[in-house]
């Protein structure tokens, strides 16, 4: 009744690494160990840092690292953070930027030291720095002379949720912010709504939310639910990237903004039902620019994700108005052309709010034409490596998301499949390669909420994780199983109802019944 | 003997909607006669011609769990009342009366202002199978008995009456043996705060008795023991590579008599622990390999003349542990490992068909009913088996009756059970894992499969239920797109 026949039993060993996730890309090992008692284990800003007390971030960390991890009578961990500026509480934002290059260092005197260039790389570090930290039999709290260089191997490594399928109460967003930093993750791509529910309260569209969400007021996010995610985001070098769909997926908007949607038509007379986003009324434009408008300002990320994925064209064909349009436009028979005509509207009113966009690969797929920042989204399974391998070419940079369709369950341990991709396997020279930023981990929402999301998410996403930020080489699938393991047990112990890998035990099992 | 309640205090008016009952009972009636019922005055009675009175254990404790559940959120203190009226459930037994106020309990619904009502509705139940299980496995996991207790709640709520306790296996042994204590202090995870203390073990027996849930423990053996043999030396097979042991164990050695002693006395024990006049023995998977490469047991083999089958080895230990069973007054439930290996059993022990894909379970029913044995049914339930979608659909349209057989044969079939096994499975995915997935093989074992033959028609209704123990503070995970009035609020 088990998994038919299975006679080895993989039983979680030690790991040379320890419980390191992601593997950082150099590592030095010791035997010597240093005891930490609770009493006086302190973060210090070291003189040299650039950061200052105000800094926000490291004020915050120090806080929640004591929490975390523990404290020792004589052991100090000096944190320094050099560039000058970094540390504008009010205005810092995580970026793409790679370099954050956090070094960390035990060294023999009871005092450690971590250098980053900027404080997004110091909370990487102050993160690694607690997973150096295990206990010995006698429960006492240990860490070994280590030293570590690491950074990532790719900028972008993000989560996306679904919060319109099932809405999603804040407090599930916010613990996974939290996962996401122990994880190292650094963008939460918010896939905000779609077709079943508009949960996003607009300032400048309140009807949209009134009228298209699941419930107007206990299945909405209001602006103050919005910066709570953006700031809580923010705290933990987290970047987040709103995703509005359009034009298709955007049944939900109709609900709240009549003259939105394309009305279909069956034979010659309107069948009740609507389809995409209506591309030949200048209505359509006027809203998209006041609701972009509200977004830039929301959102203060650099990027927005415009979407423009799956469009069904079935109910323009239907609609006399469009067929008109197409004609005068001399588009012939191609609706694709009718799509890259919205979408290329859309990008310019973008672009007018100083954000660069991100697109699904059918954007890219139909020709339309993308400023050179555009960040294009890989997603369709099957021919990825072509896909990569085009949009690339085309010199625009990617993301990789194809393989790492994390709602697709299915038994067994299916995190060494998504530990198993090399985003890079495509053919391509170095400077295409370049190109792939990064990728991410979907959650898509058919099946998902408060309910089942963080077990289906972690620590499944934790092997996107590792392929996202440790060297290429990084691909001893059993040295991953131990130290995922106990990088497993260490999120369980954080609170967050990671589901096991295999037939195992941690040492404080869940306790959130 | 029989038992009357009487729900105090309905009012009469009228309105809408109806509350969906699930599983659908056998048959019901409701009218759209609604009626209001003001928590204030709401109480249950014991009727005057019950044999089933105050005093009654399982009954007190009800009334006042369902008060709770059909009330949520209800403070003291809340106006309102007048108009009498009432609601009366009869049943045979306690446990039925059980069945009818959780009934009861689903006919209650909320309007958006908050106020409870409920339908003028006449229904008569009754399970089409009697063995309506969840097995839980706690061997591959250790899980809290927080996690076991709220498993048991939401058993209760969609009617399954038998929680199948697979409480050892290979990886960890948590049942702390009074008789054998190093078989958990060697054998469990961690042997404090891994296993499961008598107290424990009472604890979710009691629980379970009070929600009409009978608990069937299972010590599988010969195969699926490893972590017995950690405290208990001599117990398993010593394997052996050419002519020296390997250092590595198999089954429980078949060929010593400290077998059977040690089997008679933890078996004494368990029957003691656990009430049930059932045992689940195993037997399932035992791999020949390890018996095969010690010289003993092959010595054995000839003595009695098994020759080279070793199906016949197993075949004798099994034989072997069920009589101990017997003595002891219990009666034995295997896997059908143990019928397909032409083993001598008494009678009346029932057979839990468990293999599918690539067999065809349906053929074992015939074939084990066939031989006039009682069976069980889990192979098309192995729910911990996940895929992407609504694979509840699944479980729902499984015809349990559907295989060659006669009348009398299909009587055999006492029922069915929903497995959770768990390799992949604790207690940070159980709950959402469990339900509703398992909620629609409930329907299946409880309801009339005539009635309960539409997926479309259950979906709306499926969804409803979820929405409700959603409410009831169980982690359900959602069917599809959609939301229920009261979110799960997360962590």
């Amino acid at each position: 009744m088990n998994d038919n026949g299975l006679c080895v039993e993989l039983v979680a060993q030690s790991s040379r690494y320890g419980s390191l996730w992601p593997l950082p890309q150099k590592v030095q090992l010791s035997d010597v160990s240093f005891k930490l008692t609770t009493s006086s284990f302190r973060i210090v800003d070291a003189k040299e840092s650039s950061a200052g007390p105000s800094c926000k971030h490291l004020t915050f960390l120090n806080f929640s690292c004591h929490c975390v991890i523990f404290s020792t009578s004589t052991f100090v961990l000096w944190a320094t953070s050099f560039e000058g500026n970094e540390c504008d509480a009010f205005r810092d934002q995580p970026t793409r930027d790679k370099q954050h290059s956090p070094s960390l260092s035990v060294p023999v005197q009871p005092f450690a030291v971590l250098k980053a260039p900027k404080v997004w790389g110091a909370l990487h570090g102050l993160e690694t720095f607690s997973q150096l930290v295990y206990k010995d039999e006698f429960g006492t709290k240990n860490i070994n002379q280590t030293t570590i260089s690491d950074f990532p191997r790719f900028a972008h490594r993000g989560i996306l949720l679904d919060s319109s399928r099932h809405f999603l109460p804040i407090k599930v967003i916010l613990a996974n912010l939290e996962t996401m930093a122990m994880n190292k993750f650094n963008v939460f791509h918010w896939h905000i709504v779609d077709d079943q529910s508009f949960p996003y309260l607009s300032r400048t569209f309140p009807q949209l939310s009134q009228k298209g969400a699941y419930h107007p007021y206990t299945h909405v996010y209001t602006p103050a639910d919005v910066k709570m995610v953006i700031e809580f985001a923010r705290l933990r070098g987290i970047r987040v990237v709103p995703e509005y769909d359009t034009p298709g997926h955007t049944q939900s908007w109709g609900k709240g903004q009549a003259d939105l949607l394309t009305p279909c038509y069956a034979g010659s007379k309107p069948s009740g039902a609507f389809g995409p986003v209506n591309p030949i009324l200048n209505t359509t434009y006027d809203f998209m620019t006041q609701f972009f408008k509200e977004i830039s300002t929301v959102f203060p990320d650099a990027y927005i994700h415009l979407g423009g994925d799956e469009v069904d064209f079935t109910c323009w064909k239907s609609n006399p108005d469009i067929q008109k349009f197409m004609e005068q436009q001399g588009f012939g028979q191609d609706y694709s052309k009718l799509e890259s005509f919205y979408i290329q509207k859309l990008l310019n009113i973008v672009s007018t709010t100083n954000k660069g966009y991100m697109i699904w690969q059918e954007v890219f797929d139909n020709g339309v034409k993308l400023k050179p920042d555009t960040v294009v989204h890989v997603w369709i399974g099957g021919a990825t490596d072509e896909e990569m391998h085009k949009v690339t070419g085309a010199g625009y940079t990617t993301i990789l998301s194809a393989p790492w369709y994390l709602d697709y369950i299915s038994y067994g341990q299916d995190w060494q499949k998504y530990y198993k991709v090399e985003p890079l396997s495509f053919n391509g020279t170095e400077e295409q390669k370049k190109l792939v930023i990064g990728g991410e981990a979907c959650l898509w929402g058919e099946y998902v909420d408060a309910t089942n999301l963080t077990p289906r998410l972690w620590p499944r996403a934790s092997a996107v994780a590792e392929r996202l930020w440790s060297a290429k080489d990084v691909t001893d699938i059993s040295d991953a199983f131990n130290r995922l393991s106990a990088h497993r047990c260490r999120m369980v112990e954080r609170d967050i109802p990671a589901e096991p890998l295999f037939s195992s035990y941690c040492p404080h099992e869940y306790k959130g019944v | 003997s029989k038992t009357y309640i009487f729900f105090g205090q309905l009012c009469c008016n009228c309105l809408h909607a109806v509350g969906g009952v699930w599983p659908m009972p056998q048959i019901s009636a409701s009218s759209p006669e609604q009626y209001p019922l003001n928590p204030e005055a709401f109480y249950f009675e014991y009727g005057r011609q019950s044999e089933a009175q105050p005093g009654c254990s399982v009954l007190d404790a009800a009334f006042k769990r369902y008060f709770s559940l059909i009330f949520p959120d209800y403070f003291p203190g809340d106006n309102l009342s007048v108009c009498a009226g009432q609601a009366s459930l009869k049943a045979e037994t306690v446990w039925g009366a059980l069945r009818g106020l959780e009934t009861f309990s689903q006919l209650v619904y909320q309007d958006d202002f908050g106020s409870f009502f409920v339908n003028k509705t006449d229904i008569e139940d009754f399970p089409r199978f009697q063995f309506r299980g969840i097995l839980l496995d706690t061997s591959r996991h250790y899980l809290p008995v927080q996690a076991i207790l709220k498993t048991l709640d939401a058993m209760a709520y969609s009617k399954f009456n038998v929680f199948h306790w697979h409480i050892v296996d290979d990886p960890s042994f948590p049942y702390q043996s009074q008789t054998f204590p190093d078989l958990s202090a060697k054998g469990a995870f961690h042997p404090m705060t891994h296993i499961y203390t008598q107290t424990d073990v009472q604890r979710v027996i009691s629980y379970a008795r009070l929600r009409g849930i009978r608990v069937l423990p299972e010590f599988d053996s010969p195969g699926h023991t490893q972590s017995w043999g950690k405290g208990q030396s001599d117990l398993l097979t010593p394997c052996y590579k050419g002519g020296t042991p390997s250092g590595a164990f198999g089954p429980v050695n078949p060929t010593l008599p400290s077998t059977y002693q040690f089997i008679a006395r933890l078996f004494k024990e368990v029957s003691s622990v656990f009430p049930d006049s059932y045992i689940h023995l195993g037997g399932d998977e035992v791999n020949f390999f390890c018996w095969k490469s010690n010289p003993d047991v092959r010595a054995f083999m000839q003595k009695m003349g098994f020759g080279t089958d070793f199906t016949k080895l197993e075949a004798f230990y099994m034989e072997s542990i069920v009589n101990i069973t017997s003595t002891l007054n219990k009666t034995a439930i295997v896997w059908q490992d143990v019928f397909d290996y032409h083993e001598r059993i008494p009678e009346d022990t029932v057979l839990h068909i468990w293999k599918g894909v690539p067999y065809d379970y349906t053929k074992e029913l015939s074939r084990i009913t066939k031989a006039g044995k009682r069976v069980v049914l889990a192979a098309p339930w192995y729910i911990n088996h996940i895929a992407y979608g609504q694979d509840w659909r699944k479980s729902y349209t499984v015809q349990p009756l559907n295989f060659s057989g006669t009348e009398e044969q299909k009587k055999l079939v006492i029922g069915g059970e929903v497995c959770m096994w768990g390799e992949y499975v604790d207690a940070t995915n159980l709950t959402p894992r469990l339900w509703p997935r398992a909620s629609a093989a409930a329907e299946r074992l409880w309801s009339d499969e005539k009635q309960t033959s539409s997926v479309e028609k259950a979906f709306p209704r499926l969804q409803d239920f979820r929405c409700k123990l959603l409410r009831r503070g169980i982690q359900a995970e959602p069917l599809y797109v959609g939301h229920c009035r009261h979110e799960y609020q997360g962590i």
